[in-house]
């Protein structure tokens, strides 16, 4: 993954900017190279090169799902034994529906689960229908599941233009 | 749903995974969906204001800028506003969620190292009185690619 990535300041000056948005205007990446100091060539060049080296995964249009209409937004979590937990993960993470998939430790006994799906729905019941495909996917190796629906969103930023 | 124009969900279709990397990305994608430069901006301009469109902007994999974690805490209920506000203020704090379940307070720490992380997660153990669980990303199977919206 990303680990192997080596940038410098000015990268990581640059992916902050681009992380938080591109200004809507008519050469964005110009006034981004304003905002940085440095050449519109060199944004580029640089902009190039750490999507080329994954650095920047991609370059888009960001939906707020929310505002479009999937009011339901639901953290599935699922305690999967650690010898099938990977295989399980590719799985999951290669449905259409899944938009994040990732393992993490688990913390008993308050938190069992180590496999985390983000599903989202117009409501919940389409949520519930996605972690069910989940779970038929997942068979015997989850061992235990549950779904957190978010009822607030209390701060969502991107990360600031940093000098 | 709100009513979306044809060129707003058009945008959203075609460039939510990639936009033109080119110096007038949005001649572009005006170029693409048989549109105007003026009113592409015009419509994404308008979606940002309404909402619909978070930002147009960089997908960064975790672990890039730095170090990260998912961070729960079980707040009582009494308690939660003023802890989720208390959270909220480290700008390490980029996205903090009330989720239904007993660990109700859901965030992720962002910080340039992981000394810096776990400076951010004990500085609001020792603020609020209560423990955070620490839930760092193992492995990613998939990350933020996009997604498709239905447009009904």
């Amino acid at each position: 993954m990303s680990a192997t990535v080596v940038i410098d300041d000015l990268d990581r000056r640059l992916v902050r900017a681009m992380q938080a948005g591109l200004p809507l205007a008519p050469r964005p990446y110009h006034a981004v190279a304003e905002a940085l100091g440095v050449a519109p060539g060199e944004v580029m060049a640089r902009v190039k090169s750490l999507l080329a080296h994954g650095a920047i995964r991609r370059i888009g249009a960001v939906p707020n799902h929310y505002a479009l209409g999937y009011r339901a937004n639901g953290m599935t979590v699922w305690d999967v034994d650690d010898d099938a937990v990977d295989a399980a993960g590719g799985a999951v993470g290669a449905l259409d529906f899944v938009t994040h998939c990732y393992r993490r430790p688990r913390r008993p006994p308050l938190w069992p689960y180590n496999l985390f799906a983000m599903v989202h729905g117009k409501d919940r019941a389409e949520v519930e229908d996605k972690a069910g495909r989940i779970a038929l996917l997942l068979g015997g190796a989850a061992r235990g599941r549950d779904i957190l629906y978010s009822t607030r969103i209390l701060k969502k930023t991107g990360l600031r233009l940093a000098g | 749903m709100k009513p979306q124009s044809r060129l707003a969900r058009a945008l959203i279709d075609r460039f939510q995974r990639d936009m033109p990397l080119e110096p007038r990305p949005f001649d572009a994608m005006a170029r693409a969906v048989d549109s105007t430069p003026a009113d592409v901006l015009a419509t994404l301009g308008e979606m940002q204001e309404t909402g619909t469109l978070s930002r147009i902007g960089a997908v960064v994999p975790p672990g890039v800028l730095g170090a990260s974690t998912l961070a729960a805490m079980e707040v009582p209920e009494e308690r939660l506003d003023e802890v989720a506000d208390h959270v909220s203020t480290y700008a390490e704090v980029n996205h903090n969620y009330e989720r239904e379940h007993a660990l109700n307070l859901w965030f992720v720490v962002t910080a340039a190292d992981r000394r810096g992380v776990d400076d951010v997660l004990a500085r609001i153990e020792r603020h609020t009185g209560l423990a955070v669980l620490d839930l760092p990303l193992e492995r990613a199977y998939r990350i933020d690619l996009g997604f498709d919206v239905s447009w009904s």
